[in-house]
């Protein structure tokens, strides 16, 4: 693997090694001296063009354990505010030798570019761009599901049969995309459910079940119910009329959290907004991963780097 | 100064293919073809060549004024005339826009003097494209540039009321009002066809129905108020049916698709490489098929190239921060060839009809109506049907290389033009501006 640009090419044996990585990776996050020296001397890049302190910190623990050197590059205040484009940043980069490249970025296809235009030889991993893909989310929600099903046993396992339930935002969602493909590749089936405004509308051709009704697919008692996040900008742009009664019909509430059965996992991506389309109470309740999957975020992005920096294939090239 | 001695006494062209035809001589003297005479000054060996009229394009932007680092009325002519190109529609959005007399009278004389072909401007329909009130038409249409077609193209007129009135407004003057078919709120933000691959790529859809809905409700119009409609850049199989039923109906409707549009497909999007960023944007192989359909059976009248060069940096990012648009003028020629002629759909006469008479006709540009004829100005290209090519961009002669056809096989090439008597290429090489100019 040279690059993590998408889910959707990403074969079944490279995720489940990934994964697997992960669950040595996090053996290493469990211990005192959480570090390892397999990066050292290598120098990853955090370039985010736009803001996301979360995935970012995310990004940089994990590469910190792995002792690597970690440059942390905001688009605010620095020369990308000032009118730089993507392209000499790139070449700004390669200029001064960097190994790895962690890029979040407003414009869906903004990593496949980085990483094919030639303006950089660097491994690159997207961190998300725009409404396309956010491959170590959907590694990380992957990762959380198969531990809290096989527990000590995960190795080797994919999800074959689960069956995951994204509810919300598909249409804007880069986690619903990375996540339908990477879930399909392991076995799982998918549903989504959501207003029609919030569904591509060749939804039909993807291959997922679609639903308008979340009570029937909360009685249809799945192993994963994942909420997305709603955005404000939503419901100005007339995608639905107004957060009541989004939360009304698509928010996970406690009476549909009471419905759901005991061993459900409920997953969001973070951040929630709580009371909207999900209640403190599902986020707060022991059937929520979401705490886990901030912690898995970093043994899953260490993995990553460990595959695209450290190996033989990683060299090669 | 000095002209090139080929600018001046008579020509022979000798065994040309007529429109694709039986073998013939043409004869150029003082600009125009005549009867044969004694001797020739210059004599061409046309022997395997298709003789061609000069081609018209009704839809190119040149840039200037304004936007000179893309392209200038040099440089976007002398790409014209490396196409096989004697004329072309200077488009309305420069800068300043071409809503006034002045404007437009300072693009026409700009081609003039460069010589490579004849410069019609397009006047704006509304002040500065702004959509909001409309812009001296009749100044425009009575000017030394006698422009006959507006548009505000880049923009789609979209207000139905102002839609009207421009329709009606400029049959005062015999023109007509070519419209960029997109409906504004239907494709905010858009980035390429919507559908399946829109929604995997993460890029805003536009969808079809925000072109077949403008044209529908524009033939409409059109129809109500008796006036002359051009659809530009007509891209989905759902508006060549609008267009076919307006036709139908009698509606004086014409309509227009771009060489791209005839051959690419949205499926070009995958790569993220902005060279394929278009607006409207490619669509499927199902609107490739029903264009192609649509430009054999009359439907469609014309290929227009929509010409959009952009400097490089506007299409070396991201594709959600790229400029939309393809040059296209070097090109358009072998990409019909390919798409029409080499599946049966066009003849040559065809050819000559779609990219010369036709949307000369409609520009109401004189002296395409009887191609090749003696007394008819010698707009003239000569082009080789079995040459082919990788396209590259040594192929390209306007100031921009935004082109999608870089490294594809193209058949074809343009081999010898001559705009009004006067060579503007020669042997496939652009003559220099010297040569040309008058």
């Amino acid at each position: 693997m040279r690059h993590l640009l998408s889910t959707a090419d990403l074969a079944r044996e490279d995720a489940i090694r990934i994964l697997d990585t992960a669950e040595d990776m996090a053996e290493v996050s469990s211990r005192e001296v959480k570090k390892l020296p397999t990066l050292r001397g290598r120098t990853v890049v955090n370039l985010f063009f736009e803001d996301s302190t979360r995935t970012r910190m995310s990004f940089e623990v994990a590469a910190k354990r792995l002792s690597a050197d970690v440059i942390n590059f905001s688009a605010k205040g620095s020369s990308v505010s000032k009118g730089e484009s993507l392209k000499d940043t790139a070449q700004t980069l390669a200029a001064m030798g960097i190994d790895g490249v962690v890029v979040r970025h407003g414009a869906s296809g903004a990593a496949h570019t980085l990483a094919h235009a030639g303006w950089i030889d660097a491994h690159v991993v997207n961190a998300g761009d725009g409404t396309h893909e956010h491959p170590t989310q959907a590694l990380l929600d992957a990762f959380t599901i198969r531990r809290r099903l096989h527990g000590a046993a995960s190795r080797g396992r994919d999800l074959d049969g689960i069956r995951v339930t994204i509810v919300g935002d598909v249409l804007h969602s880069r986690v619903a995309r990375s996540n339908l493909w990477l879930l399909r590749t392991l076995g799982a089936r998918v549903r989504f459910v959501a207003p029609a405004t919030l569904l591509p509308t060749a939804v039909g051709d993807w291959p997922a079940e679609v639903g308008y009704d979340l009570d029937a697919a909360i009685d249809a008692a799945p192993e994963v119910v994942m909420m997305l996040r709603i955005q404000s900008e939503r419901m100005h742009d007339t995608f639905f009329p107004g957060e009541r009664e989004y939360a009304r019909e698509w928010g996970l509430d406690d009476a549909r959290l009471s419905r759901l059965p005991k061993t459900t996992m409920v997953m969001h991506p973070g951040p929630m907004n709580r009371g909207l389309e999900i209640s403190s109470a599902a986020a707060d309740d022991p059937r929520s991963t979401i705490l886990e999957q901030v912690a898995n975020g970093v043994s899953v992005r260490m993995s990553v780097l460990y595959h695209l920096l450290a190996g033989p294939e990683g060299d090669a090239e | 100064m000095t002209h090139d001695s080929a600018q001046h006494g008579v020509t022979l062209v000798r065994g040309a293919a007529l429109l694709g035809g039986g073998a013939a001589d043409l004869w150029i003297r003082d600009g125009v073809f005549v009867e044969p005479a004694d001797r020739a000054d210059l004599t061409v060996d046309a022997a395997g060549l298709v003789a061609l009229p000069g081609l018209v394009d009704l839809h190119t932007h040149l840039r200037e004024p304004g936007y000179e680092q893309s392209e200038t009325v040099l440089t976007g002519t002398r790409a014209a005339a490396s196409g096989g190109y004697t004329a072309v529609f200077a488009m309305a959005n420069t800068l300043p826009v071409q809503d006034t007399a002045g404007v437009v009278e300072q693009v026409a004389a700009l081609g003039r003097s460069a010589g490579y072909a004849t410069v019609r401007p397009i006047g704006a329909v509304t002040v500065g494209l702004k959509g909001e009130r409309l812009a001296e038409i009749g100044a425009m249409a009575s000017s030394r540039a006698r422009v006959r077609v507006f548009s505000d193209d880049g923009m789609c007129v979209a207000d139905p009321l102002l839609m009207r009135r421009a329709l009606e407004y400029v049959t005062t003057f015999d023109g007509v009002v070519a419209q960029h078919a997109q409906d504004p709120r239907l494709t905010v933000g858009a980035q390429m066809n919507e559908g399946e691959r829109s929604a995997r790529l993460g890029l805003a859809g536009w969808p079809a129905v925000a072109e077949e809905s403008i044209i529908a409700r524009d033939v409409l119009l059109a129809e109500h108020v008796g006036a002359r409609l051009h659809v530009c850049h007509v891209s989905t199989a759902g508006s060549v049916d609008v267009v076919r039923w307006a036709k139908s109906r009698g509606i004086q409707v014409t309509a227009e698709v771009t060489p791209h549009h005839l051959l690419l497909t949205e499926a070009l999007a995958e790569s993220y490489d902005p060279r394929y960023k278009v607006n409207p944007p490619l669509r499927t192989q199902e609107d490739v098929e029903a264009l192609r359909r649509g430009l054999a059976d009359g439907t469609i009248d014309i290929v227009a190239t929509d010409h959009a060069p952009h400097p490089a940096e506007a299409k070396e990012c991201a594709w959600g921060e790229a400029a939309n648009g393809m040059v296209g003028l070097e090109s358009a020629l072998a990409v019909v060839q390919q798409a029409m002629v080499a599946t049966g759909l066009l003849d040559w006469a065809d050819v000559a009809r779609v990219m010369s008479s036709r949307p000369a006709e409609i520009g109401r540009l004189d002296g395409y109506a009887d191609p090749l004829a003696v007394g008819a100005p010698a707009h003239l290209t000569l082009h080789d049907p079995a040459a082919g090519r990788t396209f590259a961009t040594t192929d390209l002669h306007g100031r921009s290389a935004n082109s999608p056809y870089l490294g594809i096989e193209l058949p074809g090439r343009v081999v010898h033009v001559w705009h009004a008597g006067r060579r503007t290429v020669a042997d496939a090489a652009l003559l220099a501006p010297e040569e040309v100019a008058p």
